[in-house]
């Protein structure tokens, strides 16, 4: 799949002037709210007609306002689950779930009923009314509902926004299990980088309208010169990791990545299992070298590669360690006394117990082995 | 026991009463929910022109409504004498008339029961149902009419039950025949003017009673039913 964005739109005092170009999997589109997030998704949905504009889908040209083309909502079979819902109130779980499978050509028809129903939890759900589900059930169905439809594209309007962090937590893994087994590419808005570092593979970072920043998730999160947006409280890098082993003795799990090797808190998943782990600056701590005695279990070796600019007390320094982006939080007096400039050898270090089992999300990437179901 | 029992004449009247506020609530029906949904989701130059009109019937005195309508819908009226021409139909002294009266009568509560069920409706569900894949036509046969149904259902007996009822129109616009325009209230009427009538008034008034509860009933069920189905929450 290949997603191409370029529009142009004017709504009262605000300018929405977005272009871009994604592949593949799930991309997000991070901003604050009323940076056009919204707006940007109904245009491609067709919601919005832009005053200048094209949007192709996997080569499909469903806008083109140049050439005079504006396919109407219906006929784009871009799925669209919204922040609320919208469950249609007399209809039960099953005909909710059935509604845009009819509309869709039979010969492009995908997924069935049992399929999605067991993809997202809701074979026991179906014979219920809308009115009976609890905010999480709705969204899924939601979900499921749009997938049915058969869509080129699923858009998927900050459907955590409106749940608490229990709800949220249990529809994440059938997200993931979304994108990594549906084969649909997902746009997902948010305002959550918890949400983005943990699902995205691509992020599009969009601020006042226009778009900041696009690229792999890994590469864009650690870019300094863009904390102003990303938010420098939320400031961390992704590391992606393979399990090698565990530690039956000491509770711990070991995995491995370009950086080095990780010791974490027992992690139930099989050896060789791929995921990604987040690792915020704050708890990232650096040394010049190698430091003895301590109870950090890991310590890997990188070069600062960057320095961030500041006048308060703290500083980020983003580092390389072969290849993989570190962030580290230090004092400005640290980085002085210990003369942290680019190009300086340092160590990283990383308490096992800092990391954030609720952001730990599958591979940056899908691996090669896996073809997606239907390509 | 036998002063219960209704005369031919009084039956007539009953049979006369059912027909004529189901020919006009059911003919009132189309017209009912397209004009609802002018109002409701149109916007277009004299909308509020034709709202009042639409409501003009209730709060004009019957008679005036009644007296309107001879001079349109009567034999020598404009619209009377056209319709009578090309298509045959005839309104005034039949119980055609009636129909239309009572349907004059009963359309602004038709027409605002729909029209509040409409505005209840969330518009973000049919565009929800567009991006399903559903066209207009689909979304409004899928998503609003369902949706409309407690209003419709509401408007149709609030509609059925002014018609039952309707007095000042009909006997002003189409008289009072026996047999052919004499509806219920007119038969009532009829009774109370005339020496030893009470024992008829009296039968017609419990069947007018037996007639509303038994609206009042369905509605009641009907609505509950609706409502169990939409909004529990």
């Amino acid at each position: 799949m290949r997603l191409e964005v370029d529009i142009r739109h004017r709504l009262g005092a605000f300018d929405l002037a977005a272009r871009f170009g994604v592949d593949d999997g799930l991309v997000a589109l991070f901003g604050r709210s009323g940076a056009g997030k919204t707006s940007l998704i109904n245009v491609i949905a067709g919601l919005v007609r832009p005053q200048q504009g094209r949007v192709v889908v996997d080569g499909v040209t469903l806008l083109d306002t140049e050439r005079a083309i504006f396919v109407p909502g219906h006929k784009r079979r871009v799925g669209y689950v919204f922040q609320d819902g919208r469950l249609f109130p007399h209809l039960s779980v099953r005909q909710n779930l059935l509604y845009g499978r009819w509309f869709a050509p039979k010969p492009e028809r995908r997924d069935d009923l049992g399929k999605v129903a067991e993809l997202l939890g809701l074979e026991r759900l179906l014979d219920r009314a809308p009115a009976n589900l609890s905010g999480g059930e709705k969204q899924r169905v939601a979900i499921g509902r749009a997938l049915l439809a058969s869509p080129r594209l699923l858009l998927m309007d900050e459907p955590l926004a409106s749940l608490d962090e229990a709800r949220k937590a249990e529809i994440l893994p059938y997200i993931e299990r979304l994108r990594d087994e549906s084969g649909v590419p997902i746009v997902y808005v948010s305002h959550s980088m918890a949400e983005v570092a943990r699902l995205a593979s691509t992020i599009v970072l969009m601020a006042d309208g226009t778009v900041a920043a696009v690229g792999p998730v890994a590469d864009v999160l650690p870019r300094l010169d863009l904390f102003p947006l990303t938010g420098r409280a939320e400031a961390s890098a992704l590391i992606e990791a393979t399990v090698e082993s565990h530690d039956a003795a000491f509770g711990l799990t070991l995995l491995r990545s370009r950086a080095g090797l990780w010791r974490l808190p027992r992690l139930d998943l099989a050896p060789g299992v791929r995921v990604r782990l987040r690792i915020f600056a704050r708890d990232v701590m650096l040394a010049i070298k190698p430091p003895e005695g301590i109870s950090a279990l890991n310590i890997v070796a990188g070069v600062v590669a960057d320095v961030g600019e500041g006048e308060g007390a703290a500083v980020d320094v983003r580092l390389d360690c072969s290849g993989e982006a570190l962030l580290a939080a230090v004092t400005r007096y640290s980085l002085e006394q210990l003369g942290l400039k680019p190009g300086a050898p340092v160590f990283a270090l990383v308490k096992s117990v800092a990391f954030d089992r609720r952001s730990l999300g599958g591979p940056l990437r899908p691996s090669g082995d896996e073809t997606p179901a239907d390509a | 026991m036998d002063w219960t029992w209704l005369s031919p004449e009084e039956w007539t009247a009953v049979r006369l009463s059912l027909r004529v506020a189901t020919v006009a609530t059911i003919v009132s029906l189309p017209f009912g929910i397209a004009i609802a949904l002018a109002l409701a989701r149109g916007s277009f130059w004299g909308q509020s022109l034709l709202n009042g009109l639409v409501h003009l019937p209730l709060i004009l005195p019957p008679v005036v409504t009644g007296y309107l309508l001879l001079l349109g819908f009567g034999q020598r009226g404009p619209i009377g004498a056209f319709l009578a021409a090309n298509f045959g139909i005839v309104f005034s002294f039949r119980w055609t008339g009636a129909a239309l009266a009572c349907g004059v009568m009963g359309f602004p509560l038709m027409v605002r029961a729909i029209r509040l069920s409409i505005e209840a409706i969330d518009p973000r569900l049919e565009q929800a149902a567009g991006t399903l894949g559903a066209n207009r036509a689909w979304v409004f046969l899928t998503v609003t009419l369902p949706l409309m149904l407690p209003g419709i259902i509401a408007g149709l007996i609030l509609c059925f039950a002014k018609a039952v009822g309707e007095f000042g129109a009909t006997i002003t616009f189409v008289s009072n025949i026996p047999g052919e325009t004499q509806t219920l209230p007119s038969a009532i009427y009829t009774f109370t003017q005339v020496p030893g009538g009470d024992a008829g008034a009296l039968r017609l008034t419990l069947v007018a009673i037996a007639i509303a509860m038994a609206a009042l009933l369905a509605s009641e069920v009907l609505a509950r039913r609706a409502h169990r189905r939409l909004d529990i929450e």
